[in-house]
């Protein structure tokens, strides 16, 4: 094993002897560090077909006790961290993620409520760290329903600014439109074994 | 990078397996693709569709150009550097529980594969789309160790169920409709798993569905997923998975025992890298702002077991080609196919290799050496328009490693002597003068098709009509024109 190591990197050393350095410019838009704008965020969400609503705080247990509601959800998780606030007129059981739901258990249930660590406006993306409020990976992705809250300070301009706000070391997912393919015929179609229903609330 | 020029040697110390045997030359097969209306049909639909997505979105990032000019050069940093690069990801993908592999060739990373996922007891291990695990036919290598690898991927699966070979690097079922794919669908799966709906339509909705319930069972018991990657960051030992239908969250997320097969050139020095490649990579693929579902992880995640085999594969020869390693900044976005003119004819079974259209016709004879009909063919499987430098993310001057290429490949006798007798002729004007007389007055005996092993040439070709008087003589004769 490590004799392909060195093998490889022998050759490697080889191959580019001698070839001179390359400067990387940066001429392109860094991270703005300006706010991303709810507008553009909810338009681009909408591309892909999400559910998207925007409330303010004190809206928040009623929209989300609704979505869940029209969706007709009887069980759903939700992650530790998630603001108890926010899940207070909710009718439907709560399941915990501690301990860690299996994925045969998470399969059972009709959706999932999260929070996220940043948000993309220019491409729609939400991105979770599993952080407080998000749980494991498999949560949001094993129910087909995925209920996502965004708060307005989260939400950044573009790739470049949620690149800057994230840790490389925490498991990231990005996440942006429920489940799609375009492997037939190159059509997006929307649903395959991610969520097929991805609803976001913006408080602003 | 440029400097010294060392050349790789033309015949490789061993050959590089890339998915698929070195069969018939090229142009063979693509007259035989071409006879395919059908394949045709869709593909000229197909390429056509993501093209239009690809320019709209591209168009409406006012930064591209900018982008495009830093993803080339990180890139080219990263192979100028890629010795101490790969140490680096090693360390940090160490540092955070993983354990790092290298592999030389395909066969040695099969083997250290099956050997991981032996030492798991299990039998059975779902995959995650790659280029990289097709390139080394991880599928037929494991079942010798009596493993079998589900491919979870829609368009892959349309692949596996079909006995097919993939024909596109992003969508390696382009070549087949929605009719045909119902058809492999409710045929085939049964034999693989969960059989597909009684009454299973053509709407690609409702076969993404059956996609989806085949698949699901699957995803909840298998204990050891296998993967590719898109980016490895050195600095933070993050690696990057984008995707769309979920399959990948599936694979990445769910099993105890992940196993990442990762090119040595997939490695990013820094975490920032990510902020171009982000932007680059989704628009250019898939035609999207970002595609659905991005994963990175570092090491081993949520108590699952991680392992990185770093794979060469042929890429360190292709390293040490001055005009040709830039072939190695390939992200594998595919616009290149998309826009081909000679893709959109033959689809990608023609180029017999899991890497088609423009950027394979650079890569394969690269890889896997220029000893087989076929693989010295590919340098001419282009009309050298361009159109495939233009489109890509990363700025690979496709067409000018094409003609280098060509000038490397040997030439057939006939065209060497015919190159050798027009440079006897050109080289003197007043033996081009008297050549040019002798050719009028026989121009009348002139064949329409040239006989022998020259025929090859005007298959595809008009032989020109010699004209009755050469333009030197018509100016002596009328002064030009004024007489």
């Amino acid at each position: 094993m490590s004799r392909s190591r060195d093998l490889i990197l022998a050759r490697v050393r080889r191959a580019v002897a001698g070839v001179p350095d390359v400067e990387v410019p940066r001429a392109y838009r860094g991270p703005s560090g300006t706010p991303g704008e709810i507008r553009l965020f909810e338009e681009r969400l909408r591309d892909y077909r999400a559910v998207v609503h925007v409330v303010d705080e004190a809206g928040v247990p009623e929209r989300v006790a609704r979505s869940l509601a029209e969706r007709g959800a009887r069980r759903v998780a939700v992650p530790g961290g998630f603001p108890a606030a926010w899940t207070a007129a909710v009718r439907a059981e709560r399941v915990a993620d501690e301990p860690p739901p299996t994925a045969a258990a998470l399969d059972a249930l009709d959706g999932v409520l999260t929070t996220c660590a940043v948000a993309v406006a220019e491409t729609g993306t939400i991105v979770m760290d599993a952080g407080p409020g998000q749980g494991r990976r498999a949560l949001s992705l094993v129910p087909d329903y995925h209920l996502c809250v965004v708060r307005a300070g989260q939400i950044v301009a573009g790739v470049p600014d949620a690149v800057a706000r994230l840790d490389p070391l925490r498991p990231l997912t990005w996440i942006s439109g429920p489940s799609a393919t375009s492997d037939i015929e190159l059509n997006r179609v929307e649903g395959v074994h991610g969520p097929r229903t991805l609803e976001v609330l913006i408080v602003a | 990078m440029s400097a010294e020029r060392p050349r790789s040697p033309e015949r490789p110390e061993s050959v590089t397996f890339l998915g698929m045997p070195a069969t018939r030359p090229f142009p063979r097969n693509a007259a035989r693709a071409v006879r395919d209306s059908q394949l045709r049909f869709n593909l000229r639909k197909a390429t056509r569709t993501i093209r239009a997505r690809r320019a709209s979105v591209v168009a409406e990032v006012p930064d591209w150009a900018a982008l495009r000019e830093a993803g080339r050069a990180i890139k080219d940093h990263t192979l100028r550097n890629l010795d101490r690069y790969l140490v680096q990801l090693e360390e940090a993908v160490t540092a955070a529980g993983g354990h790092v592999h290298w592999a030389a060739d395909a066969d040695e990373a099969n083997e250290i594969v099956a050997g991981l996922v032996k030492a798991t007891g299990e039998t059975e291990v779902v995959k995650v789309k790659s280029m990289v695990t097709q390139e080394i036919g991880i599928n037929e290598a494991l079942l010798d160790h009596g493993i079998t690898a589900y491919e979870t991927d829609l368009a892959e699966l349309i692949v596996q169920l079909g006995d097919d070979r993939p024909s596109h690097i992003l969508v390696p079922a382009i070549h087949r409709n929605r009719a045909e794919i119902r058809e492999i669908f409710a045929g085939r799966m049964a034999g693989w798993g969960r059989p597909a709906p009684e009454d299973l339509t053509d709407d690609p909705a409702a076969l993404a569905e059956a996609a989806r319930l085949h698949l699901r069972e699957r995803f909840l018991k298998t204990k050891v997923a296998i993967s590719g990657a898109n980016f490895a960051i050195a600095e933070t030992g993050t690696l990057v998975v984008l995707e769309s239908e979920g399959n990948g969250r599936m694979c990445l997320t769910l099993p105890t025992t992940l196993i990442s097969v990762v090119g040595i050139e997939k490695v990013l020095p820094s975490w920032r890298d990510l902020e171009v490649f982000l932007q680059l990579l989704p628009r250019s693929s898939t035609g999207e702002r970002m595609n659905p579902y991005t994963s990175m992880w570092a090491g081993a995640t949520e108590g699952q077991e991680f392992h990185l085999v770093l794979l060469d594969n042929g890429r360190t020869r292709v390293l040490a080609d001055e005009v040709g390693r830039q072939a190695l900044r390939c992200i594998r976005c595919s616009a290149c196919l998309n826009v081909c003119p000679v893709y959109e004819r033959t689809g990608g079974h023609a180029y017999g290799s899991v890497y088609p259209g423009p950027i394979g016709a650079i890569l394969t004879p690269q890889l896997r050496g220029m000893g087989s009909e076929l693989d010295r063919s590919l340098p001419y499987a282009s009309s050298l328009c361009g159109a495939c430098y233009d489109v890509c993310p990363v700025a690979i001057d496709i067409p000018s490693v094409l003609v280098d290429l060509r000038a490397r490949a040997p030439h057939p006798w006939p065209e060497r002597a015919g190159m050798a007798a027009a440079g006897w002729v050109l080289r003197r004007s007043g033996r081009l003068a008297r050549m040019q007389r002798i050719g009028g007055r026989l121009r009348n005996l002139a064949p329409r098709r040239l006989p022998g092993p020259l025929a090859a040439w005007t298959d595809t070709r008009d032989l020109p009509e010699v004209p009755r008087e050469s333009f030197r003589d018509w100016w002596d004769r009328t002064d030009g024109g004024r007489r």
